[in-house]
């Protein structure tokens, strides 16, 4: 069990007790990961085995940050006394950051295809229009490029717009928008405008949604210069993401995952948001370093359970930002680890992995002792039919074969 | 005017026109069946005189300002359309958009600027027409032919020009060029490229006009959105998509179409199944006015009308402004398609001639005058060319500040660092 204790400053000092429960995969797998949580000037990792690590280098670059993360009045005054928190499913952590910040800021407001009276087509805006009326819920026309483009032009003149796509995929549709206006509107127009607005959606593969309704869009956006695209995987870092997406001043856009809807976790009463810049470190080890993120972090940690019965010690990155890379936490596994693994839900072809592969042996290249080996989906339009889709994802039996071949 | 919005309970029935021939020149009623408030001022200039055109592609009837001094004059109650301020004001912004331009395309053979350059002579009634009217805290939203909608709404010549030079004093620094002009300032929202791509941006700011009236709580706040595009974009998603929209939760917009017939080499009529674009209004909705746009005191009328409903949350119109282009579609396009005839046709109502005519003929201002704003205009554009050639071109540490507006966008470099730190950013040399 990992406790997390606060540094200099904050006040508010958690325990957690992460228990997750995937009902998808009917597995319950030992929590046995520290996250870390951004608060204040410091924060410290409480490693599984006891040690304190509080992070050296530190990020410098907290005076950079203009928003620092409000944290309710100085409540638990002894750094060392834990708050219970609350348990909720990963859709109501979503919904649950996004009141907070339209409660925060009225400026924020919601657009999208049945996201009003609907409640949203994942229940990730229930309730929201009856609280805060139907202008600030705005239920759309079927019109993907057209309101995102509206959600750019409200953005431009003053408001910070929510865009949901109802799928990821849908967002296809208003690619011209984002590519065109959210991307490259601030550069274009000299700095003068900025777009503060946050795009997101499902995304992934699901149970047998049909190859258009199960599409990876992380690869076709990467591309497009000024945005930044996050992947939220737990009910803690999907509040800690949306609530972060929400205050950037960039557009960012949040990718979640149709499976992981129902996660359940134990997040913490108070307000924090998570670094939209920074990976998570969900298992450290120490033989090889495994990078993921959305739905196949659960294949991963599956795997590992297999793994470490077998004696090996993974560690294991959630790499959450998608775009930038952190290169820092990923650099200093593969400095630590000199394998590296790469398990990704995108397409082979030209996907995340294929963007990480890279930027590690442009930069990581002399602390490589193998070639990086890169898990993703097979560059196939998914199936319906179960058994073919299976096979179309990456499954933890691939997981634990590849890091034998890599450890070997 | 009926509050509640559905198209069933909308007191303007459309299409009383036949819909089907393009080539139809008879009707004299060319636009849906208005609004009261659009019943004044059109049709009576329309209706007054006789269709002039013969030009079989037209559909519309065309009055000249000259018929509106005749019939003003026979009806011996000397109302004018507008005063001798306004009628300069007027004058000097068709005059700075066309001598412009007209350097412009002087300085793009001359080799300072490049790439496209879309120029807007012969347009001018319709920018300066609807422009005019507007607050500065209103917003116009343009396309790739967007210098002079810049110039009206208030934009510099000095700035507009050096943008178009590259130069880091232009309005976006130098890093949008002709066809991203952008202004904070004088809400200026662009300057697009792709055609129909601004018409949601538009949507967008009109709804937070809205927003802030009815969220926020800004009791007063009744900013107005202009969206101006051209008549190929009127066949493009986007724009049938935005009428929708902006009907169906009444935003204070005003889609204005430029149709100068031609898009690029594609001439409207072969592009469109029913030309008429006015009427494609009433079926989202919303008033579909169609107007000379060679005329810029009709297109004002029109503008304050429609300008004035998206004022008082009435909801949107589409204006179709019946206009032409002098030039090609760019700089570098050839213009071999279009057939001289109708090129002298337009020529011959050139909107700056037509407002110096009415202004003489209704002793509003005297040739000196006029000659005295032009040559005024001339300097300043001078002014602007001279600025944009002595200012320095942008310098490499400019490459990466503007694309995330939070820099920390560029993430965490190996080192722990933001990488927006590492001083190889600001020199501009880092690599993204």
């Amino acid at each position: 069990m990992a406790a997390i204790f606060q540094g200099v400053g904050a006040a508010a000092a958690l325990s957690s007790l992460p228990s997750n429960s995937f009902d998808s995969n009917k597995s319950v797998f030992s929590p046995r990961r520290s996250f870390s949580v951004r608060k204040g000037a410091s924060f410290a990792v409480v490693r599984s085995d006891g040690t304190v690590n509080l992070n050296p280098k530190g990020r410098r670059t907290q005076q950079l940050i203009p928003n620092a993360v409000a944290t309710k009045a100085d409540s638990a005054a002894a750094s060392s006394s834990s708050k219970p928190g609350h348990e909720l499913l990963l859709f109501e952590a979503l919904l649950e950051g996004l009141e907070e910040e339209m409660e925060r800021d009225p400026r924020v407001c919601v657009m999208g295809e049945d996201v009003g009276h609907y409640g949203g087509s994942y229940k990730v805006t229930k309730g929201l229009a009856k609280k805060f009326g139907d202008l600030r819920v705005l239920d759309t026309p079927i019109a993907e490029n057209s309101f995102t483009g509206m959600g750019i032009g409200a953005a431009m003149t003053g408001l910070r717009p929510v865009v949901e796509g109802m799928n990821m995929g849908f967002l296809l549709l208003a690619f011209n928008q984002i590519s065109n206006n959210c991307g490259m509107l601030h550069y274009t127009s000299g700095g003068q405008f900025t777009i503060p607005i946050v795009i997101r959606g499902p995304g992934g593969v699901g149970r047998q949604l049909g190859a258009e309704h199960s599409q990876r869009l992380e690869s076709y956006f990467q591309s497009i210069p000024g945005i930044q695209m996050v992947a939220c995987s737990t009910p803690y870092n999907a509040k800690g993401l949306m609530k972060a997406a929400i205050r950037s001043e960039n557009p960012v856009i949040l990718f979640e995952h149709v499976l992981l809807y129902n996660l359940k976790e134990r997040i913490p009463d108070e307000d924090y948001i998570c670094n939209l810049e920074e990976a998570e470190m969900v298992r450290p080890g120490e033989h090889v370093t495994i990078l993921t993120y959305s739905r196949m972090r659960y294949h991963v940690m599956q795997a590992a359970k297999t793994l470490v019965n077998k004696g090996y010690d993974p560690e294991v990155i959630d790499i959450r930002s998608l775009k930038p890379f952190d290169l820092y936490t990923i650099g200093n596994s593969v400095k630590k680890t000199h394998r590296v693994l790469i398990v990704e839900e995108c397409m082979r072809t030209g996907g995340i992995g294929a963007s990480l592969t890279a930027a590690i042996t442009e930069n990581f290249n002399d602390y490589l002792d193998a070639p990086i080996v890169c898990l993703s989906s097979q560059d196939v339009p998914t199936p319906y039919a179960g058994t073919l889709e299976e096979v179309t994802v990456v499954q933890p039996a691939q997981i634990v074969t590849a890091v034998e071949q890599l450890c070997q | 005017m009926s509050t509640a919005f559905s198209s069933a309970k909308f007191s303007t029935q459309p299409f009383l026109l036949n819909p089907t021939s393009a080539a139809s020149h008879e009707s004299p009623l060319l636009f849906a069946k208005p609004t009261s408030q659009f019943l004044g001022s059109t049709r009576k200039l329309r209706l007054s005189s006789s269709s002039k055109l013969n030009l079989s592609r037209r559909s519309g009837t065309v009055v000249a300002v000259s018929d509106v001094v005749k019939q003003k004059k026979s009806k011996s109650t000397p109302s004018l359309l507008i005063t001798k301020e306004e009628g300069l004001e007027l004058y000097e912004d068709m005059v700075l958009g066309r001598a412009f331009e007209d350097m412009c395309a002087q300085m793009y053979y001359r080799g300072k600027m490049f790439g496209f350059v879309h120029l807007y002579n012969g347009q001018e009634a319709v920018s300066t027409g609807f422009i005019k009217l507007l607050k500065q805290q209103d917003s116009v939203v343009s396309t790739y032919r967007d210098h002079v909608h810049a110039l009206s709404k208030g934009v510099p010549a000095r700035a507009v020009m050096s943008e178009l030079f590259g130069k880091t004093t232009g309005c976006c620094r130098g890093q949008g060029g002709s066809m991203h002009m952008f202004s904070r300032e004088h809400n200026l929202l662009g300057g697009f490229a792709f055609i129909g791509e601004g018409i949601p941006v538009a949507t967008g700011a009109a709804f937070t006009s809205k927003y802030k009236r009815e969220v926020l709580k800004e009791a007063d706040c009744d900013h107005v959105t202009l969206a101006f595009f051209g008549d190929g974009t009127c066949n493009n998603g986007q724009f049938f998509e935005c009428l929708n929209m902006a009907a169906l939760w009444k935003l204070p917009i005003v889609f204005v179409v430029e149709n100068n017939l031609w898009a690029i080499g594609m001439s409207h009529l072969r592009a469109t199944s029913d030309p008429q674009i006015y009427k494609k209004g009433p079926a989202f909705g919303m008033p579909g006015i169609h107007v000379d746009g060679m005329d810029v005191l009709k297109v004002r009328q029109v503008a304050k009308e429609a300008i004035g409903r998206a004022r008082r949350g009435e909801g949107p119109t589409l204006v179709e402004c019946e206009t032409y282009r002098f030039r090609g579609h760019s700089l570098a396009d050839p213009d071999e398609l279009r057939d001289p005839a109708e090129k002298a046709h337009y020529a011959a109502r050139d909107p700056i001639t037509a407002l110096k005519k009415y202004l003489i003929e209704n002793n509003l201002a005297g040739e000196a005058e006029l000659k005295a704003i032009d040559k005024k205009i001339d300097e300043v554009v001078e002014d602007a060319v001279e600025f944009a050639d002595d200012s320095p071109v942008p310098p490499r540490s400019q490459l990466l500040e503007n694309v995330f507006a939070d820099p920390k966008g560029f993430g965490i470099g190996p080192d722990g660092r933001y990488r927006c730190e590492d001083p190889k950013f600001t020199e501009g040399t880092a690599h993204v």
